[in-house]
């Protein structure tokens, strides 16, 4: 006997547990199944962009650390290079070294937020994020002992850091590198080969390469698509052309791919921190103010500065008119374009799988929302 | 490394395959039409001497007697990356330019950005509906004539 169903609309979110922020979905079921899906956006906007033309070039950190705010020292990195290309600073190698190693660690904490709160969102309730909470927490005392802040760092300025990671901070550093492969081996002997998670995750929302790349999807994301795109390995900023590291990729493109993607793009953050602290210099962590003022006046013009985020290209489109603050600065948000496709990979989905699907895209709606 | 188009030699490969429709460039930039932007952007993203096939971003500046939208174009089996600009919103009438997106689906939701914070709409967009505000907001903020509480209460020319 076949039941006949009808399509119900529900309203998902803004305020819902698993919405990682203020999201909302409009979202009609046919029983279990998706048939449409409407994100609605802009609960958290506070119009980062216009803040921007308000402030001077180093004020405007500040804002940067609130847009993706389980990243912030992503976004200052991808800020500060806009800055320095804007106007043509050559920033001191030991305040780049110390940028790098910052930005990766904030990698590998981005990750464990992103593979936690999936894992939490597929119902394995509480245990999960506690372990990959327990490294992100150790991440945010190193920088604390780098800056005094753990979330909204602003540690970063035009040509380098603000100030010389403390003398306790090497010991502790090396500590934690030598035990995050162990505490990733311990998560992924639970997670990887869990029957429960193949279940839940493998084939569902696929996203293939050629429609990922159209609709400007980038990061863990396309990687997981099996495209070997990584602006650290194509387009090297800073000195990631001084590192090696490997890209994991995986070909099927579904929501156990990106898991797992992030899950071993870890291991390549710890190589890189390695080979940043192997070659590390004592010397002044950021250019002197003689050579770079206080009040940076870049020159009139424009530049476009982009790294590769935890979620994907973060860029800063800056446009200067010689003043002391930016005439314009837009963020190329990795968040919110990787939404594009929402609509088309929760389709035909089943209703549990939906915030999987929705955590696997790893977003952060201050990000999407600026 | 990526390589980067100089502005010079991209719009000479644009005037091979739509003559007349560069408007200027310079070392790292083009400008186009406007009203031919997507006629350009089809070209550039299927022709082989350039597939641009990942739009990295589309975003608009006000630069107050006119506006200009502007689209960070990236090609991944060439590695290489190009700017392309176009002058739109002369007098400050409300500016139409043709949307992108069916030539590349990555600029939906960022031109809906543009079309809300910057007022400049899309002709052919699928979905032209504001994004971060809600609709009846009035105004789009990121122009320059919107003032915000700070800039209400002293002159932008003593906050500089």
């Amino acid at each position: 006997m076949t039941l006949k169903t009808e399509p119900v609309s529900v309203n998902l979110g803004p305020q819902h547990p698993s919405t990682h922020g203020v999201f909302r979905f409009r979202v009609t079921f046919d029983g279990e199944e998706i048939k449409d899906v409407e994100p609605i956006f802009g609960y958290l906007h506070r119009g980062s962009e216009k803040l921007a033309e308000e402030r001077t070039y180093a004020q405007v950190v500040t804002l940067t650390d609130r847009m993706d705010y389980v990243s912030s020292m992503l976004s200052n990195q991808a800020y500060m290079l806009a800055v320095e290309k804007l106007g043509g600073i050559e920033p001191a190698p030991r305040g780049v070294w110390l940028r790098m190693i910052a930005a990766e660690l904030q990698r590998i904490a981005s990750h464990m937020v992103a593979i936690g709160f999936l894992l939490q969102d597929l119902g394995a309730w509480g245990t999960p994020l506690t372990y990959a909470m327990r490294e992100r927490e150790a991440v945010l005392s190193m920088f604390e002992m780098l800056c005094g802040a753990r979330i909204t760092n602003s540690y970063l300025r035009p040509g380098g850091v603000f100030m010389d990671a403390p003398e306790e901070f090497w010991p502790t550093l090396d500590s934690f590198l030598d035990a995050l492969p162990h505490r990733i081996d311990e998560l992924e002997s639970y997670l990887t080969g869990n029957e429960i998670i193949f279940a839940r995750t493998k084939g569902v929302a696929v996203l293939h390469p050629q429609v990922a790349i159209d609709a400007s999807i980038t990061g863990p994301m396309l990687r997981a698509s099996g495209v070997d795109w990584d602006l650290r390995h194509r387009d090297p900023y800073d000195y990631y052309d001084r590192v090696q590291f490997d890209r994991p990729l995986h070909n099927a493109g579904d929501n156990f791919a990106r898991y797992w993607v992030r899950m071993q793009e870890m291991r390549e953050c710890i190589k890189i921190i390695r080979q940043c602290v192997e070659q590390i210099e004592p010397g002044p962590v950021r250019p002197s103010h003689d050579d770079v003022p206080f009040l940076v006046r870049p020159p009139a013009g424009d530049a476009y500065a982009a790294i590769e985020g935890s979620k994907g290209e973060l860029g800063f489109y800056l446009v200067s008119d010689g003043g002391i603050s930016p005439y314009r600065c837009h963020v190329r948000a990795p968040s919110l374009i990787n939404l594009t496709l929402l609509r088309e990979m929760l389709i035909g989905t089943l209703m549990g799988d939906l915030f999987v699907s929705f955590g696997s895209i790893d977003l952060n709606m201050g990000e999407v929302d600026r | 490394m990526t390589r980067s188009w100089s502005g010079e030699k991209l719009a000479e490969a644009i005037e091979a395959f739509a003559p007349g429709v560069t408007t200027d460039s310079n070392a790292s930039d083009v400008w186009v039409q406007p009203d031919r932007i997507k006629e350009v952007c089809e070209g550039l993203r299927s022709r082989p001497e350039f597939k641009f096939d990942l739009l990295s971003g589309v975003t608009a500046v006000d630069y107050v007697d006119h506006f200009e939208m502007v689209y960070h174009l990236t090609s991944l089996p060439k590695n290489a990356k190009a700017v392309l600009k176009a002058k739109c919103g002369w007098g400050r009438e409300d500016p139409v330019v043709p949307s992108v997106t069916p030539v590349w689906r990555g600029a939906e939701l960022q031109e809906r950005e543009v079309w809300d914070l910057m007022g400049i709409s899309f002709e052919g967009h699928p979905n032209l509906k504001r994004i971060a505000l809600w609709e009846g907001f009035p105004g789009h903020p990121l122009r320059k004539d919107f003032a915000t509480y700070a800039q209400s209460l002293v002159p932008v020319e003593e906050l500089r």
